[in-house]
């Protein structure tokens, strides 16, 4: 038997020998470092995430219909009368929410070791095109139960872009195929979510990880490996991806799924966070809910949109920022000038500029999720006091931080001090 | 200079923004549903009184008279006792009541209550079920604690009985509010307070299961899964830890 296999596999190797040297190349002889850490599993569980939402989102799509009269009841017909069907379900949904936390922690990870620091300014690209094309996703994804979240969420957004000046009112208009959002709106972003974004994610993962292979992976320590090889070529403080990160990686995989599997089976709504409360009531356009929150991984953004005082009558300064604030992580490559990659190695100015950047992405997400009211109100009045809502001028001064950690980091990188970045990785 | 710049930068608020705040709902507390998944007898309670009382006017449209098997009924029990308007036990409870009469006698149609449970939540309706009471100022000559104005009369006033409420509304020197509820007994109705409250605390465990017929045996089959999660995690560290004997 085993001599067949064998056989088989010489015939097949002998047509295609591209199979077993792309093997090679990206699993058995591709040489990652040894000193991944904790940081390092979220790579591999994005791809795992992924995987998860395109398997679950083909069987929903076998009943879920895209049609405004049927589309919130072909969701509860899943959820009661497919056999199973609650498990695809809130896969999905769980897995929606996973998708960010795994990305958003991947994405934290390459700004302490700056994983996008030359030579990798390109993986990092295509990283933030990833991550732009799958707030798409989960954009369009999300008004497809068209519950009253998914309708007036959708008109937000959809009008974010008809605050544009000149062109807004038309592009609004194109982007819905309609004059509201409607039952033509939610086919074409059923078309989007299903198919055309999913290839588009599909291929830039691929591209992603090219760029990886070829200049291969950053480390905790920030050292290039490939500076000390030994005598046959192979980097000294490498061991090769498979198999010993595939069995490192199917660890940090178990321990993923059980916490994914306890929100799913447990807390599948999340507090109302992965599935919000107002969602489980139909779509009506004639009934604007009180308050209009998006999903928790947009909230970040949702707050500084809504921080920005408006310009006379036009909202667009707050889309502006709020589009600048996704846009400006393209150019990180260049805006950071440190000659050490690792924030083990930096001084004092770039360990507080993250600290407080991840503090204050942390608030802009919770204040996001909550109406401006929150905290109440200024006791006083003042001239320059366009709103006394004690949570805006927090969105405000977040707002100024956030663009502060990327506008100042050419100056604060370069002053900062910067120690002595070992020759080898250390364990 | 200085003046224009704060101007264009400190422009009045986002109208949108301010308007979706003040127009915030009062504040009426909640208490908290006693609701227990597993009691069988609570659920058929709970399921008896929502046929009787709540589907001539609301209907659970995505819920199937044949799924109350989950509460421990059989299809000729639930087909003898639950089902008035539907011929078939595979039909969903839905309501003879049209959209148009509902939206005609009420102002607005009684929303279907499927997944009433999720949207507003077991607190919430245990809360509003309980807090009728009579008001002449209204269509319908009730209205409700929770929910000032609301369409619905009060379903359930025979067992309640009739209650009346006053409102006192104190303001301290500071400019503190302060909201008293002043609940008298205007008749008795056919069931004694603690009665009552044990009926709508069937109903609601009712609507809850309505809500996710599929919650019981979901969170059954989680402790499975994570059984078998916490089986392979062994094997998968113990793999790991062999294969990494090598790395220095």
């Amino acid at each position: 038997m085993t001599s067949r296999l064998v056989a088989l596999w010489d015939w097949f190797d002998a047509r295609m020998p591209s199979v077993a040297e792309e093997y090679r190349k990206h699993l058995s002889e591709y040489y990652a470092p040894k000193n991944f850490n904790f940081w390092y599993y979220f790579g591999s569980l994005a791809m795992l995430v992924l995987v998860i939402q395109i398997v679950s989102g083909i069987w929903l799509t076998m009943n879920y219909k895209p049609d405004a009269n049927l589309a919130f009841g072909s969701v509860e017909y899943i959820m009661r009368d497919v056999p199973g069907g609650w498990i695809i379900r809130y896969i999905h949904s769980t897995g929606a929410s996973a998708f960010f936390v795994v990305v958003y922690l991947h994405m934290f990870r390459g700004l302490m070791y700056g994983s996008y620091k030359a030579p990798r300014e390109l993986i990092w690209i295509f990283g933030v095109l990833i991550y732009l094309t799958l707030m798409g996703e989960a954009f369009f994804g999300y008004l497809l139960p068209w519950g009253q979240m998914s309708y007036w969420g959708a008109q937000v957004i959809v009008n974010l872009f008809g605050a544009i000046p000149f062109i807004g009112p038309d592009l609004a208009v194109w982007i819905r195929g309609d004059y509201v959002v409607s039952d033509a709106t939610l086919n074409r972003f059923f078309a989007l979510h299903v198919i055309a974004l999913p290839l588009a994610l599909i291929g830039l993962v691929v591209v992603h990880l090219l760029a990886l292979h070829d200049v291969g992976s950053n480390n905790p320590d920030g050292v290039e490996i490939k500076k000390k090889k030994d005598a046959n070529g192979k980097p000294l403080d490498g061991i090769p991806f498979h198999p010993y990160y595939t069995v490192k990686d199917i660890v940090g995989v178990v321990v993923f799924l059980a916490v994914f599997c306890t929100v799913m089976f447990f807390a599948p709504e999340m507090g109302g966070y992965f599935l919000e409360h107002n969602n489980f009531i139909p779509a009506d356009p004639l009934k604007t809910p009180l308050h209009i929150a998006p999903v928790w991984y947009f909230t970040p953004f949702y707050s500084i949109l809504r921080a920005v005082p408006p310009l006379f009558g036009s909202q667009f300064p707050g889309v502006l920022a709020m589009g600048l604030a996704v846009l400006i992580l393209f150019f990180l490559p260049w805006l950071d000038r440190s000659p050490v990659k690792s924030i083990r190695y930096r001084g004092a100015y770039f360990k507080c500029a993250l600290g407080v950047f991840v503090v204050v992405f942390l608030i802009l997400g919770y204040l996001g999720t909550e109406p401006t009211t929150v905290w109440g109100q200024f006791g006083f009045d003042a001239f320059f006091l366009d709103t006394r809502d004690i949570a805006t001028w927090v969105a405000r001064v977040g707002t100024v931080l956030y663009f502060l950690f990327f506008i100042l980091m050419p100056w604060y990188t370069v002053r900062d001090k910067v120690y002595p970045v070992p020759e080898r990785v250390t364990m | 200079m200085k003046k224009l710049l704060a101007a264009l930068l400190f422009v009045p608020a986002a109208a949108l923004f301010a308007a979706a705040v003040s127009a915030s709902e009062a504040e009426y507390r909640l208490d908290r549903a006693p609701i227990d998944p597993n009691d069988l007898v609570s659920l058929q309670s709970g399921a008896r009184t929502f046929v009787n009382y709540c589907l001539n006017c609301h209907g659970a449209q995505f819920m199937r008279y044949n799924r109350l098997r989950d509460l421990g009924l059989t299809e000729l029990q639930i087909k003898d006792n639950l089902m008035f308007t539907a011929d078939k036990v595979g039909e969903t409870m839905k309501v003879a009541l049209s959209t148009k009469d509902g939206k005609a006698w009420f102002g607005v149609a009684p929303p279907d209550l499927s997944v009433i449970a999720r949207s507003r939540g077991v607190d919430w309706l245990f809360t509003y079920l309980r807090m009728f009471y009579r008001d002449p100022a209204t269509a319908t000559g009730w209205n409700n604690a929770l929910f000032p104005n609301v369409a619905m009369p009060h379903a359930l006033w025979k067992l309640q009985g009739e209650r009346a409420l006053e409102v006192v509304r104190t303001r301290d020197k500071g400019g503190h509010e302060t909201v008293e509820y002043k609940w008298s007994r205007l008749s008795d109705g056919t069931q004694t307070q603690v009665e009552y409250d044990r009926t709508v605390r069937d109903l609601v465990n009712f609507l809850a299961y309505v809500g996710e017929p599929a919650a019981r045996s979901r969170r059954t089959i989680g402790i499975w899964v994570l059984f078998a999660l916490a089986v392979v995690f062994v094997f998968a560290y113990a793999l790991k830890r062999e294969f990494w004997k090598d790395v220095k």
